[in-house]
């Protein structure tokens, strides 16, 4: 059981240190193709870690918009404007210090929540009880989660899907309404 | 378990050789070829980490992941052949 708790924290461990690696390459890499495959990278990665933090359905979505639609989207944004990122013209000190500041604002936030996992969190004592009891009961299904997804905020969650179709076709109009392909572009892709 | 750490660990020096052909891979294709590898990496990480937590469950996951992969790497390869993803058939009959 030791072993098994060393073993999650050096895999939390190596997938934070690549997930790092990644986002310095993603600001360095000047191509933006590669900046689009790496953004899948990062998307996995942070998948990973959702799943050593026992949020299967948060990794998933990560995975299935991250690294799927995303990168597919990018993409496409990258077929209507240039291959290139020009080189920044102002100096990178003001980001960099409006990054810093927000991520010690956060990191200060973390300081006073609950301890990871322990049972008496308030989130493990407020509504979830209910919830876990009542679920098969009420629903008669084995699980809670999609229970609460799909019947008690099922309304919640039909205002998402009609969102998401939205911005659904939103796309697709976008994307279908230009048509920057040339047969010389075609040539080029050949070549490379 | 050791075993299964093990495991881990060689697909983690493995997912680093593939991050680093990322960065530095000279052509597009060297990328698009890391990327579905760091896919698979992952599904066979994902698979690995549900027998070190002692949860094989975590395998329905790991192949959804692999399908998403297959996808997007098909739809990468389709981008790079007609530079855009509708109106295929028109491209199609062009080559």
């Amino acid at each position: 059981m030791t072993a098994n708790v060393i073993g999650i924290a050096i895999i939390d461990i190596l997938l934070f240190t690549f997930l790092v690696i990644t986002a310095i390459a993603i600001v360095r890499v000047r191509n933006l193709f590669a900046v689009a495959m790496l953004a899948g990278v990062f998307s996995l990665l942070s998948a990973g870690l959702f799943v050593t933090l026992d949020a299967m359905d948060v990794a998933f979505t990560e995975a299935a918009v991250g690294a799927g639609i995303s990168t597919v989207l990018m993409l496409g944004t990258l077929a209507l404007t240039v291959r290139e990122e020009k080189p920044p013209s102002h100096s990178v000190f003001l980001p960099l210090l409006v990054c810093l500041v927000t991520g010690a604002a956060l990191i200060y936030g973390t300081l006073d929540m609950p301890p990871f996992g322990a049972a008496d969190n308030p989130i493990q004592t407020h509504v979830a009880p209910e919830y876990l009891q009542r679920t098969p009961e009420e629903i008669g299904i084995p699980n809670v989660v999609a229970a609460v997804l799909a019947s008690y905020r099922g309304f919640d969650t039909m205002g998402e899907v009609f969102v998401v179709f939205a911005a659904l076709v939103g796309v697709l109009l976008l994307l279908g309404a230009s048509h920057p392909k040339r047969d010389d572009d075609v040539a080029d892709r050949e070549k490379e | 378990m050791v075993m299964f750490l093990a495991i881990t660990a060689a697909l983690f020096v493995a997912v680093l050789l593939v991050l680093v052909r990322l960065f530095v891979g000279p052509t597009l294709y060297d990328r698009v070829l890391a990327v579905n590898t760091f896919g698979t990496l992952t599904v066979l990480i994902l698979s690995s980490l549900g027998f070190v937590t002692e949860r094989p469950d975590f395998l329905d996951i790991a192949m959804l992941y692999a399908l998403i992969n297959f996808v997007s790497t098909i739809a990468i390869l389709k981008f790079f052949r007609y530079r855009t993803f509708g109106r295929t058939t028109a491209s199609q009959e062009e080559a």
